[in-house]
């Protein structure tokens, strides 16, 4: 009896999320508890998995110093282009939310134009070719700030710094969108009211109005840097090769990508997946703490 | 009612507004080059694609590129338009598909708040933290339990439930669909699909129509190489590589063919986004 009132409290609500939830229990979580387990295997995929226990997080966190150069760069990478990318997209889907529509849509669409156009961010290695021909090094000699080209994507002092200018000039994608989105569906009568309490520039307006009323989109968008910035890995290989100098590019996915597509070792990158998320996960609960301070 | 004037007015200053327009416009002109590039490759002679330093501009435009492009659709024993049909219905069933689940799911965790909703919910929103190199392995062993390998299937259900746009509507339904509004119309009679498909969807048009683009553009270029190997199952993404996979000498078949990859996605994107920016004081009632 219980049952049946509870059935018809919520069942069209479970009937609402279950094709979804399936779907979803089936080809994500499965897979992923399955790569959790693998973790704690040997595992060549063509032999059956050998349990090892924690043996692959000892050796990744004692024992391979590559791993510990990834995680270093991966920070850094993270730290500066997760919180850039998220800035960018938030203050250029505000400006371009004061326009026309027209206006409007053409901005968007060149702003969105890299992540729209494929791997066209290829045409940054012509920019920072290493010889004199490549675009920057030859402004930079006419221009007498330089004297020599600089191996831009070559030497370890800089190739790191190149892939988060590349990364930030891709970033104005998914959370842009949703920003813009999310811009629409802020009430105007919000605006008048906050007008009338004494909000004087568009500034205060940004912070006390605007902010707190698209929360939940600022937190699908930080959640999106966080997952972008943390993972990036295939268009900094395309850059700058692999591996890159004196490993100045490896990040935690390259590293990843190393053991999982090369040596074909996928306990060891299951292992590694299975850190890059807890740290992922420990990095959204801080985000989520400091979004709540926002207006 | 001249509210919005008023509004701009008080918190908006001309020169603010002016240099707001400057700076995005020279921002805008700088991560539109890419495009601009790929427009200016696709007609570019040989000689011109080879030159050394390259040249950002086309000099000699020709069509050549694309003539050369259409010999080789036409000496391929699959036909082109069999690609085409292909992705197109990959792409359209799975973007359909996912829209409608997601947003239907989204509306029960968002609106109903039934028991496990959060939990649900929560694990959603964390599987898009695992690096998805390595459930490629365990994706592909369902997939071939299941025997979809080598049918669309493999790809479109899949694509059904990615994480990605659950959370976005999950988002928005919390943002912009007010509890009283669903109440009213409950209270009118509707059932609560009608709540769902009339009321709550209607009101967060801004969203779906992003995730369209998304879905989109994410399907459109899929290759569903690992999936699918049949030749006259192939996506246009995938028959198109192996044109370019050709060489150096197919450089400028590989130029036209980007471009002809990005003409659909950037119509996809204006004609909806265009819908988004309009939808601005339509949504009415709010609480």
């Amino acid at each position: 009896m219980r049952l049946r009132a509870f059935w018809k409290k919520w069942g069209v609500s479970y009937l609402f999320a279950a094709p979804y939830v399936l779907l979803f229990l089936l080809f994500t979580v499965v897979p992923v508890l399955v790569a959790i387990t693998l973790s704690f295997t040997s595992y060549n995929m063509l032999q059956p998995p050998v349990w090892v226990g924690w043996a692959n997080y000892v050796k990744l966190l004692f024992a391979d110093d590559v791993f510990l150069i990834a995680v270093k760069n991966t920070l850094l990478f993270a730290a500066i282009t997760g919180p850039l990318s998220y800035m960018l997209c938030l203050l250029l889907a505000w400006f371009i939310n004061e326009l026309k529509p027209t206006m409007r849509t053409i901005l968007t669409l060149l702003f969105y134009a890299p992540s729209i156009s494929g791997n066209v961010f290829m045409i940054w290695t012509i920019l920072f070719s290493g010889d004199m021909y490549g675009w920057v090094n030859s402004v930079l000699i006419r221009w007498g700030i330089i004297y020599e080209p600089v191996r831009w994507l070559t030497d370890p002092d800089t190739l790191l710094w190149v892939t988060m200018l590349v990364t930030l000039w891709m970033s104005l994608g998914t959370s842009f969108l949703a920003f813009i989105a999310g811009l629409q569906g802020i009430d105007e009568s919000l605006y008048e009211a906050g007008a009338i309490d004494g909000v004087r520039n568009r500034w205060q307006e940004l912070w006390f109005i605007t902010l707190p009323a698209m929360r939940p989109q600022l937190l699908f968008g930080a959640i999106i840097s966080i997952t972008s910035s943390f993972a990036a890995g295939s268009h900094i290989v395309a850059l700058v090769g692999f591996p890159s100098t004196d490993y100045a590019g490896h990040t935690v996915i390259t590293h990843l990508m190393d053991y999982g597509n090369i040596r074909f070792e996928m306990g060891y990158a299951s292992a590694i997946a299975t850190l890059l998320f807890v740290a992922m996960l420990l990095t959204q609960q801080l985000v989520q703490r400091m979004l709540r301070k926002i207006g | 009612m001249q509210l919005p004037i008023y509004r701009k007015r008080v918190t908006r200053s001309p020169g603010g507004d002016l240099a707001a327009l400057i700076m995005l416009l020279l921002l805008g002109s700088f991560t539109a080059l890419p495009m601009v590039y790929v427009v200016s490759s696709a007609f570019k002679p040989l000689n011109e694609l080879f030159l050394f330093p390259p040249r950002f501009f086309v000099r000699n435009p020709t069509l050549d590129n694309f003539k050369d492009l259409a010999v080789l659709m036409s000496e391929s024993w699959v036909p082109i338009s069999r690609y085409l049909l292909n992705t197109l219905i990959i792409t359209c069933l799975g973007t359909a598909g996912h829209v409608l689940f997601a947003s239907l799911c989204a509306f029960a965790l968002a609106k109903h708040r039934f028991p496990g909703s959060r939990l649900v919910f929560n694990l959603i929103v964390i599987s898009l933290m695992f690096a998805p190199e390595v459930t490629a392995i365990p994706n592909y062993l369902i997939i071939a339990r299941l025997g979809w390998l080598n049918t669309y299937r493999a790809v479109i259900v899949p694509a059904w439930q990615s994480s990605l746009g659950l959370f976005l509507m999950k988002q928005f339904m919390d943002q912009m669909v007010p509890d009283s509004l669903l109440e009213a119309a409950r209270i009118d009679g509707a059932g609560e699909w009608k709540v769902f498909w009339k009321v709550a969807m209607p009101t967060v048009r801004p969203a779906w129509l992003t995730l369209i683009i998304l879905s989109f553009q994410s399907l459109w270029g899929n290759t569903g190489s690992s999936f699918i190997y049949s030749e006259n199952l192939k996506t246009l993404p995938y028959a198109l590589n192996q044109i370019v996979a050709g060489g150096i000498a197919r450089a400028g078949v590989g130029a036209a063919v980007a471009l002809l990859m990005m003409i659909v996605p950037v119509t996809v994107f204006i004609f909806n986004q265009r819908s988004v920016v309009q939808t601005m004081g339509t949504s009415g009632l709010k609480e």
